[in-house]
C-alpha cells in the first residue's frame, strides 16, 4: 500500500521506500521552490538596478497581488507529497463581484496566513529547499563521477564510487524527510484540516443525539405504553379472581413480572436520553442525577438560562459518568458538582473525598468522556492521586446569547 | 367515597381508554378524556371536574406539556386536585407540583403505579380529597440524600418517615407496617422531635412538613439555621 504522505513513507521498509516514487516526488516538490528563488533574485536585482525603494515597493505590490496565487500553488504541489485531500480554507464570498470578494478575503484569517507564509517562502524557505536538493544530489553525483575526473586514477576512484552508491539512498531519505516536514508546515498553515474533522465529528455526535431522542420517544410511545396498559389489565383481572386461588397466584406472578419489565424499561429509556435535560436544562438534570446518587452530593449549578443543546448533553454525560464512578469506585463519603459560565466557557467541576486513583487509561468511562469533551473543543483535566481526593474539571467553550 | 368527576389527559389512546375503564369500574365518572394540554385546560373550564389526571408528556412537543397544563390549572383554579403521571421520576417535576397552591390536593406518581389498580384508585381518591400523594420512588431518592439528622433515626423510624412522606395517614402507615396505630403515633412523635419539626395533629399538615424537610425547602430546619 502506498504511504499516505512522504513523511510516513520514510518509516516504511527501506527496499520498498527506495523503489517507490516518494524520493522522486519529493525532489519534484522541492524543485518547485525554484519559482520563489527566481522571485527573490528578481527583487535583489531590482534593488541593485533601480534602488532599494523601488525594489521594496515592487516587492510589496507583488506580495499583495501574488500571495493568494502563491498559496494556491503551494496547496497544488502539496499533492506530490501528501495524498490526503487538500481543502481551500477560503470561504465563498456572499455576493458575486470584486468588492464582495475583496471584503471577504480581507476579513479572513486564511488570507493573512497566506501572506505571511509567502513572505517566509520567498525570503528563507526556498534556499533551504534548494539547499536540501543540491546537497542530496551534488555530493553523490560528485562521488559517482570520480572516474571521469582527469586528476584521478581509475583504481583510486573506486572507493569514491562505492561511497557515492552508499550515500545516495541516505540522501534520498534526507530529501524526502525534509519534503515531508515542509508539507506538514504547509498543511498546518495553508490547509488546516483539524477544524473540519472536529466539526464533522460534532455533526456525528449531534446526529447520534437526535437518533437517541427518537429511540427514546419510540420506546415511550410504544413499548412502555403497552406495558403499562398490560399491567393495568392484569391488575384488573386479579380483582375478578378469588384471592388465594391458583389462577390468582399465577396472575399475580405475571403482574409482578410486568412490573419488573416496566422498571427495567424505565431505566433503559433514561439511559438513552434524559428527558429532564431537554425539558428543564442542565441544572435540573444535574440535580436529578446527583439526587439519585447513593453518596450525598452537593450541587452548585448557577447558569444564566439554557445552553446550546450539544453542550448541555456533553456536560450531562460528564456528570452522569462522574457520578457513576463516584458511586462505584471512589469510596467517598461526600461529593460535589459545580457548574459556572466563566469567560465564554462552561466550567464544570466534579469531585469527592474518596480514595482517588482514577485512571482514564484503565478502561473506565473516563477516556470516552475525554473524547466526548474533545468534540466540543473542550478540555478535561483529572486529578486523582492514590489516596484521593479526586477532582474532574471540564471546560467547554460556550457562546452565550445576551 | 363519593363518585368523582375526573378529567383525563393522556395522549396514548390505549392507556386513556384503559384508565377510563379502570376509574369507571371503581365507580368514578370520567367527564372528559383528552389528548393534549390545551384540550385539558378547555375541558376543565367546561366540565369543572373534581380531579385532573394528566400525563406529563403530551403533544405537540412531547416534553412536559401535561405538567405545564397542570401547573396552569393549579394557578387558575385554586383547590383543583391534580394527579400527574410521569414515565419516570423527576425530582424537578415533583418539586414544581408540590410548590403549586400549597401542595394540597396534588399527586405525582410513576405511570407504572397504574398497574396496582387498587392503590392507584386509592391515590386518585386521596388527591381528590385534598391530600398529597408522592411516588415512593421520589421519597426513596429524597431519603437517600442522607442529611445529617436523618442518620439519627432508627431503621423503623426511617420506614415510617418514608410512608408518611408518600402521603399516608397514620392508619395507612399502621396497615402497611402491620403495627398498631398507637405505635405509629409514637414513632412519628419521635421522628418529628429528632428532625426538629413542629408536632402537628393533622396528618396532612405533617405530610407537607416532612416533604418540605426532605426537599430542603424553607420550613425545613436546615434552611432556618
Amino acid at each position: 500500500m502506498l504511504a499516505p504522505t512522504a513523511l510516513a513513507a520514510v518509516t516504511r521498509r527501506p527496499s520498498a521506500f527506495l523503489r517507490s516514487s516518494w524520493p522522486w516526488r519529493s525532489l519534484a516538490y522541492l524543485l518547485g521552490s525554484a519559482i520563489h528563488a527566481v522571485a527573490a533574485c528578481v527583487a535583489i536585482y531590482a534593488a541593485y538596478a533601480y534602488g532599494v525603494g523601488v525594489a521594496a515597493g515592487g516587492a510589496l505590490l507583488a506580495l499583495a497581488v501574488l500571495s493568494l496565487p502563491a498559496a494556491a500553488f503551494e496547496r497544488w504541489r502539496l499533492r506530490l507529497v501528501d495524498r490526503a485531500p487538500v481543502d481551500d480554507p477560503h470561504v465563498r464570498p456572499p455576493r458575486p463581484g470584486p468588492r464582495a470578494w475583496l471584503a471577504t478575503r480581507l476579513r479572513e484569517q486564511a488570507t493573512w496566513r497566506e501572506l505571511g507564509f509567502t513572505v517566509i517562502a520567498v525570503s528563507v524557505m526556498w534556499w533551504m529547499d534548494l539547499g536540501f536538493v543540491s546537497s542530496a544530489i551534488w555530493l553523490p553525483l560528485m562521488l559517482l563521477s570520480a572516474p571521469f575526473q582527469p586528476s584521478l586514477h581509475l583504481v583510486e576512484s573506486l572507493p569514491l564510487i562505492a561511497a557515492g552508491l552508499l550515500l545516495s539512498p541516505l540522501f534520498a531519505y534526507m530529501m524526502t524527510a525534509w519534503a515531508g516536514t515542509r508539507a506538514l508546515l504547509v498543511r498546518a498553515v495553508l490547509a488546516p484540516r483539524d477544524a473540519e474533522i472536529i466539526r464533522s465529528r460534532a455533526r456525528l455526535v449531534d446526529a447520534f443525539e437526535v437518533e437517541r431522542r427518537r429511540i427514546e420517544r419510540d420506546l415511550h410511545d410504544g413499548a412502555q405504553q403497552r406495558l403499562v396498559a398490560l399491567s393495568m389489565k392484569l391488575g384488573l383481572a386479579r380483582l375478578d379472581l378469588p384471592p388465594g386461588s391458583p389462577a390468582e397466584a399465577q396472575l399475580a406472578e405475571a403482574h409482578e413480572e410486568a412490573g419488573r419489565a416496566l422498571a427495567e424499561l424505565r431505566e433503559l429509556i433514561r439511559g438513552v436520553h434524559p428527558q429532564v435535560l431537554t425539558d428543564r436544562g442542565l441544572g435540573a438534570a444535574v440535580r436529578d442525577v446527583a439526587g439519585r446518587s447513593p453518596v450525598p452530593v452537593d450541587v452548585d449549578v448557577s447558569l444564566p438560562g439554557r445552553l446550546p443543546p450539544s453542550i448541555e448533553v456533553t456536560a450531562y454525560y460528564v456528570v452522569s459518568e462522574a457520578m457513576a464512578n463516584l458511586a462505584k469506585h471512589s469510596g467517598a463519603r461526600r461529593g460535589f458538582v459545580r457548574a459556572r459560565l466563566r469567560d465564554g466557557a462552561l466550567v464544570l467541576e466534579v469531585g469527592d473525598d474518596g480514595v482517588g486513583g482514577a485512571d482514564p487509561a484503565a478502561g473506565s468511562g473516563l477516556a470516552g468522556l475525554a473524547d466526548r469533551v474533545a468534540v466540543t473543543e473542550g478540555l478535561m483535566t483529572l486529578s486523582s492521586p492514590p489516596g484521593g481526593p479526586t477532582s474532574l474539571r471540564v471546560e467547554i467553550p460556550c457562546p452565550v446569547s445576551g | 367515597m363519593p363518585r368523582l368527576r375526573v378529567a383525563l389527559a393522556e395522549d396514548g389512546v390505549l392507556l386513556r381508554e384503559g384508565l377510563a375503564g379502570l376509574l369507571d369500574r371503581f365507580g368514578h365518572e370520567v367527564v372528559a378524556s383528552v389528548g393534549d394540554g390545551a384540550a385539558l385546560i378547555a375541558a376543565v373550564a367546561e366540565y369543572e371536574p373534581d380531579i385532573v389526571v394528566a400525563d406529563v408528556r403530551m403533544p405537540p412537543g412531547f416534553t412536559d406539556e401535561g405538567l405545564r397544563a397542570a401547573l396552569t390549572l393549579r394557578a387558575s383554579h385554586p383547590g383543583l386536585a391534580v394527579l400527574v403521571l410521569s414515565q419516570y421520576v423527576e425530582q424537578t417535576y415533583a418539586a414544581e407540583l408540590l410548590d403549586s397552591d400549597g401542595g394540597s390536593g396534588i399527586g405525582y406518581l410513576l405511570k407504572d403505579r397504574i398497574g396496582d389498580v387498587r392503590e392507584f384508585v386509592d391515590a386518585v381518591e386521596r388527591v381528590a380529597a385534598g391530600r398529597t400523594v408522592v411516588d415512593p420512588e421520589v421519597v426513596r431518592q429524597l431519603l437517600s440524600r442522607r442529611r445529617a439528622p436523618l442518620s439519627r433515626l432508627t431503621p423503623r423510624e426511617r420506614e415510617v418517615l418514608g410512608l408518611v412522606a408518600e402521603g399516608r395517614s397514620n392508619a395507612a402507615v399502621a396497615r402497611a407496617l402491620v403495627v398498631s396505630e398507637a405505635a405509629v403515633s409514637k414513632h412519628i412523635a419521635g421522628i418529628l422531635a429528632k428532625l426538629d419539626l413542629p408536632p402537628a395533629g393533622d396528618d396532612h399538615r405533617r405530610v407537607l412538613a416532612v416533604l418540605a424537610y426532605l426537599r430542603g425547602r424553607p420550613g425545613g430546619p436546615e434552611e432556618r439555621r
